[in-house]
């Protein structure tokens, strides 16, 4: 069986980092699995900017930002196998793809890095009632036929959801000639980002219709129209809000779910929070050898985050194979407290931490001028005020392993958002 | 006094911003967080502008169309005939990210350059 130090799966902003880092380390021999036909990855079809502020200090569109790691990789000549799709890896490092020039092959693995991505959430998971006509398509699916395939997929177009990707394409689609009739959002906040808002949304005059959900479609063949409500509290529709809208186009930016089908046969652990694996300071999983990094370990809102880790799951995974990362030692739980859905990593293992360490989270609510706080057990490590926290922003805050070495009793890091 | 209340699309952490204006005046800008907010908010008040990003078509390629990005910022009302124009413009492949797709496109003085490698 041929075999490579590293194989990579995914070929997008995350897989390409990876990629760049672990060859800046010192590995060699590393393998690009893709299953489409180019690298990028998703930022090819966002063609808006907005991309790489903090990585190259410069405001780049989707297609820019691939290209300069696409750049990256073939100047230190990484091998890729595009239009290759990975069906099995197994928990020994044992990779099974196939693609038309090979047919089924597998490869051996001195570690590998899962980067495949996230995938929408499709309209048999919304549970939205009504026909299933032509003319409904998720947000993303849109972009890519506009913006890769040079199709218009409708005229009159109603969204929902308020997802970046939602607000983005209620512009794109305004721009070529479609009429946005309105962003229909489930919550009481928006799931995007502020700057979208305005420059996708108000800037053309697109109503947001915040706690409104779609409750059923018409049409038969092809969509005629959507009926909307305004929901209650606990997300019900409310009887007597309804609203019909005339529209031949709806599309759907409900949320992105980490793809981790491989990930699970595998046999590496998820975390019910992020439907990404669980990984250590790392980014390793509980599979030794196994590392993740981008969407598919929790979903970001920016590429430059998906950067900086997979450059940190690049460089730790050159370390496991050079035998330069200690074995895990000590294991400290990261706990998301009150007010935090989800932290990133959920372990800690002290004796192999960095000098410091970036935890990523997600709140669960919209707060203003709370506090965001670090506990080790009993004691408040940090409390920091904040003007507005929301759950479309990611958070981060640092840990020193200093911190942590003075506590050799430590039972768990708690993140928390406090009220005072 | 007038005061106008923005968010800054400068970047994504989307700051609250400010402006009291006098008789069209800017007297103060205040909640940004940095230098790229202020000049945001006194362009936003006075003359907004913005980057436009579309597609072009594209023949003899292995993609039938190509991203394109106005080079700088284009005066807002300038927008949808900066699109118009955009139609209207055929490249042939190979391109490759910086190509200028359009010169001086509506005579707005910003060239339209493309913003992916195609070959």
């Amino acid at each position: 069986m041929k075999g490579y130090d590293l194989i990579i799966i995914g070929g997008g902003p995350a897989g390409l980092s990876a990629a760049v880092a672990a060859w800046d380390a010192g590995v060699r021999e590393i393998l690009i699995l893709e299953r489409d036909q180019e690298l990028g990855g998703i930022l090819n079809q966002c063609i808006h900017n907005g991309f790489g502020l903090h990585t190259f200090q410069e405001e780049l569109t989707g297609p820019e930002y691939a290209a300069r790691f696409i750049d990256k990789v073939r100047e230190r000549n990484i091998a890729c196998l595009l239009d290759t799709m990975v069906l099995e890896v197994s928990p020994d490092r044992v990779v099974t793809a196939v693609n038309r020039e090979q047919g089924v092959f597998q490869l051996r693995a001195g570690a590998v890095i899962l980067a495949m991505g996230c995938r929408e959430r499709p309209r048999g998971a919304l549970n939205i009632p009504g026909h299933r006509p032509a003319g409904i398509y998720t947000a993303g699916t849109a972009q890519r036929l506009v913006n890769m395939d040079g199709w218009m997929p409708g005229k009159e177009v109603v969204i929902l959801g308020s997802g970046d990707i939602g607000l983005i394409m209620a512009r794109r689609m305004t721009l070529e000639g479609a009429h946005v009739r309105l962003v229909a959002e489930l919550m009481s906040y928006s799931g995007g980002l502020k700057r979208n808002i305005v420059q996708c949304l108000e800037d053309y005059g697109i109503p947001l219709r915040l706690s409104h959900t779609v409750v059923d479609i018409h049409g038969k063949q092809r969509l005629t129209g959507v009926t909307i409500a305004q929901v209650d509290e606990n997300n019900r529709p409310i009887p007597g809000t309804e609203e019909y809208h005339p529209c031949d186009t709806l599309l759907l930016s409900c949320g992105l779910l980490p793809e981790n089908e491989l990930s699970r046969a595998a046999g590496v652990t998820l975390s019910p929070a992020t439907s990404g694996p669980v990984v250590d300071e790392a980014l390793e999983t509980n599979l030794e050898g196994i590392f993740a990094c981008g969407n598919v370990l929790h979903v970001h809102d920016l590429v430059d985050y998906v950067t900086q880790e997979s450059f940190e799951a690049g460089r730790r995974a050159a370390a496991y194979l050079q035998n330069r990362l200690p074995s895990r030692g000590r294991s400290v739980p990261v706990k998301a407290g009150e007010g935090v859905r989800y932290t990133v990593p959920s372990v800690v293992h002290p004796d192999r931490m960095d000098d410091s360490l970036t935890l990523r989270f997600r709140v669960s609510g919209v707060r203003q001028g709370a506090f965001l706080s670090v506990w080790l057990d009993g004691e408040r490590i940090l409390h920091q005020r904040k003007p507005v926290l929301a759950p479309a922003e990611m958070e981060q805050v640092r840990i020193r392993r200093s911190e942590l070495e003075k506590r050799p009793d430590l039972s768990a890091i708690t993140v928390c958002i406090e009220e005072v | 006094m007038e005061q106008r209340a923005l968010i800054c699309i400068g970047c994504p952490m989307g700051c609250p911003i400010t402006v009291t204006l006098d008789n069209g005046e800017i007297l103060r800008v205040e909640g940004n967080s940095c230098k790229r907010g202020d000049t945001y908010a006194r362009k936003e008040v006075t003359h907004p502008t913005r980057i436009v990003t579309s597609t072009v078509r594209l023949s003899n390629a292995s993609a039938p169309v190509v991203s394109v990005k106005t080079a700088g910022d284009i005066p807002k009302e300038m927008i949808f005939p900066v699109m118009e124009a955009l139609k209207a413009i055929r490249l042939s492949g190979p391109v490759r990210v910086g190509d200028i797709a359009a010169e001086n496109i509506c005579g707005t003085g910003v060239d339209v350059l493309v913003t992916k490698n195609v070959t």
